[in-house]
């Protein structure tokens, strides 16, 4: 995983509400055996018409999303299944960030291991970044700050070890392999009990 | 951003399992670690773990800890001559034979294709008696909710996870908040397991649950058999909650004694000791707390495009022109659009093409029993196919031993080797665009049963009453004499 660094970026809109892990990548792409590859398959069924061509609608395939880094999704964002695969396959599309007013848990767990940072922001802010598809956005993941075109700042949560992990580009295995000891001793009191 | 656990006092039933697994607390600059004691793995969710684990040169810290099965993309079309499941699709193949070998280069236990114990991953894990009260439980799936019916902690998890607790055997965890669903009263007749839970999701929302682990508790969750109980934690999942929980009492002990891994003789007796003391204390405090009067509850369907789109089946669908808000306003119009229906009708009579009667929401013994008490002596509509997917091969063969495959296929259904099958849509089993379905599976989300396809969640047997109609029924006007509950 590569560190998070402040980024200055475009906006792409998915106002939907709901959007659940089927859509941002449907179940049939889940055959692989590692995690290469799977922007091809973001938002397929929204994306690609059956021939496979593009939905020249669809907003992924409009020129305007070329380079957006930020994807801003409507409310309850990455409900439904707890496959990796979509924070996989947003990254691999090229977003580093999902905005929403609400974020589903398991997809927020999953995004900061694959370096997508889940931004959850007040409503307001929301409903602002929903009018002004492709608005210019800076993310300041140090200062835990979305700072929109207009001036409006917004802080938001966000764990600070998932905070300091993303800014390093280190998931949590090494953190849990140094925690050998303290495991150990944990399974011995347990078969003792 | 969590509650804090009392040192003393009363605790509810999560925090004496979120307590004993503690391996190190919180602090506000790390989460905890929390020690698991079972994981369950499947060939869609496992592959890049173990790869992580071969990059980094890591071995499985507890591998006995670990115990694999196909769900998946396994398919679920009847054995050919030699009684083998042929697996035509080679994604499919490759998955399933990366999961054998890394079960064997690891040494986790694996029940494969043609084992007498496949099937899906929720079912296999409680029928093993893996399952077991205070006990802590991951699986790279969300709906591993469902084993919460035994009171156990169990929650899904991403792969990135299913390798760290391959390698550690814990998970770095904040403390989520709890929630209290109590359910008193008396079901009315003709009303399951299922319907309570497409209810609750109903009235707290898909996302009312995030950032908590509900517990549901009172009457009506009492006098659940051990396969309801695991419908309704299932489902958790589907509020936005990681984790459902059900207090263990003399239900749960019943149905794991004896079981092949629960624990036998002077230590089951220790075990139910230690059990006993695991429900929530009087006066414990939750972070929320939900009442329902489970006595008006109603069969219910679900007409749009995520499980809190449920309303009671003979009830009318609400129109976008009521919504103020405009974002749900919008969602509504797309749900309905999709599903090509209309604000303001009703779901009875509406002509379906399939109806799916399997996954882990509703494939056990019980719900084939319920459905196959409808479907006894009659047809499948015209035009409709049922497929009738058992959990796990253990579920089969006490169906197959019970008549219940000849009373599915004499009404013209398919009955079908063990498997997740059309609930996901991944092995071949799925809608063709524009096509309808009953399912008792758990997601109705664009797409899930297969692209451009339309689900109606219900009850088995709503979808047992669909099937014979060849239309969305009320199954208590279908067989009304079958409708008191198992
Ligand atoms: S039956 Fe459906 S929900 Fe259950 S584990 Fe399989 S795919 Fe997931």
């Amino acid at each position: 995983m590569e560190k998070f660094t402040t980024l200055t970026t475009k906006t792409v809109v998915l106002p939907t509400q709901n959007i659940d892990t089927d859509q941002i990548i449907p179940a049939r792409f889940l055959k692989v055996t590692d995690k290469e590859g799977l922007g091809k398959a973001l938002f397929s069924d929204w994306r690609y018409e059956k021939d496979g061509s593009p939905k020249p609608e669809f907003v992924l395939n409009k020129p305007e999303a070329k380079g957006a880094q930020v994807l801003v999704g409507g409310d309850n964002f990455g409900c439904g299944s707890s496959r990796e695969h979509a924070p996989w396959a947003l990254a691999d599309f090229g977003f580093k960030a999902v905005v929403s007013s609400s974020i589903a848990d398991i997809f927020r767990n999953n995004a900061t291991k694959n370096g997508v940072l889940p931004i959850v922001v007040p409503a307001e802010v929301h409903r602002k970044l929903l009018e002004s598809p492709g608005m210019t956005v800076t993310v300041d993941l140090e200062g835990t700050e979305l700072r929109l075109a207009d001036g409006t700042k917004a802080r938001f949560p966000i764990d600070p070890f998932a905070r300091y992990r993303m800014l390093n580009g280190i998931d949590e295995l090494g953190f849990l392999l140094n925690q050998d000891e303290k495991i150990t001793a944990f399974e011995d009191a347990r078969s003792h009990a | 951003m969590s509650s804090q656990s009392p040192e003393t006092g009363p605790r509810t039933l999560f925090e004496k399992i979120w307590n004993s697994h503690l391996v190190s607390p919180e602090s506000p600059e790390t989460p905890a670690v929390l020690y698991v004691d079972l994981q369950l793995i499947h060939e869609v969710t496992s592959p890049q773990a173990f790869s992580v684990l071969r990059e980094r040169g890591l071995r499985v810290r507890r591998p006995e800890r670990t115990v694999a099965t196909m769900d998946h993309s396994t398919p679920t079309t009847p054995r050919d001559g030699s009684g083998k499941i042929p697996i035509t699709d080679p994604e499919a193949a490759k998955q399933l034979d990366q999961l054998e070998k890394n079960c064997a280069d690891f040494g986790v236990e694996i029940h494969a294709l043609g084992d007498a114990h496949q099937g899906i991953v929720h079912v296999i894990g409680p029928e093993l008696g893996l399952t077991l009260p205070g006990s802590t439980i991951v699986c790279g799936d969300s709906h591993t909710s469902t084993h919460g019916a035994f009171g156990a902690l169990a929650f899904g998890i991403g792969t990135s996870e299913v390798g760290y607790v391959l390698a550690t055997q814990c998970l770095p965890q904040r403390r989520p908040k709890t929630m209290e669903i109590r359910l008193e009263g008396t079901l009315k007749p003709g009303v399951t397991a299922k319907d309570i839970i497409l209810a609750i999701i109903a009235q707290i929302g898909i996302g009312g649950g995030t950032g908590h682990v509900l517990e549901y508790t009172g009457s009506a969750i009492r006098q659940l058999s051990m396969d309801e109980r695991m419908t309704v934690c299932n489902m958790s999942i589907e509020a936005g909650a990681r984790a459902g929980l059900i207090a263990p009492d003399e239900t749960t002990f019943v149905y794991l004694r004896g079981r092949p891994r629960a624990p036998q003789g002077a230590e089951w007796d220790r075990a139910v000791a230690r059990w006993k003391a695991l429900p929530s204390d009087p006066g414990a405090r939750y972070d929320a707390t939900v009442t329902i009067d489970a006595s008006v509850l109603e069969p219910m369907i679900t007409y749009g495009t995520h499980p809190g789109m449920g309303m009671p089946i003979t009830g009318t669908l609400p129109s976008p022109d009521a919504l103020s808000d405009a974002s749900a306003k919008a969602s509504l119009e797309r749900a309905l659009k999709y599903m090509g229906l209309t604000g303001g009708q009703k779901l009875l009579g509406q002509p379906i093409n399939v109806v799916f009667i399997g996954s882990c929401t509703n494939s056990r013994i019980s719900d084939l029993r319920l459905a196959a008490s409808m479907m006894k002596g009659k047809k499948v509509a015209g035009g409709v196919r049922m497929l009738v997917v058992p959990g796990s091969q253990e579920v089969k063969h006490a169906a197959e031993s019970e008549g219940l495959d000849r009373i599915f296929k004499e009404a013209g259904a398919e009955w079908r080797e063990a498997g997740c099958s059309m609930c996901i849509a991944m092995n071949g089993d799925q809608l063709k665009p524009g096509q309808y379905a009953v399912s008792t599976s758990n997601r109705n989300f664009e797409g899930r049963q297969g692209a451009g396809g339309r689900t109606f969640l219900a009850s088995p047997a709503t979808a047992a009453a669909a099937a014979i109609a060849g239309k969305v029924a009320d199954p208590r006007e279908m067989a009304p004499s079958q409708m008191g509950r198992a």
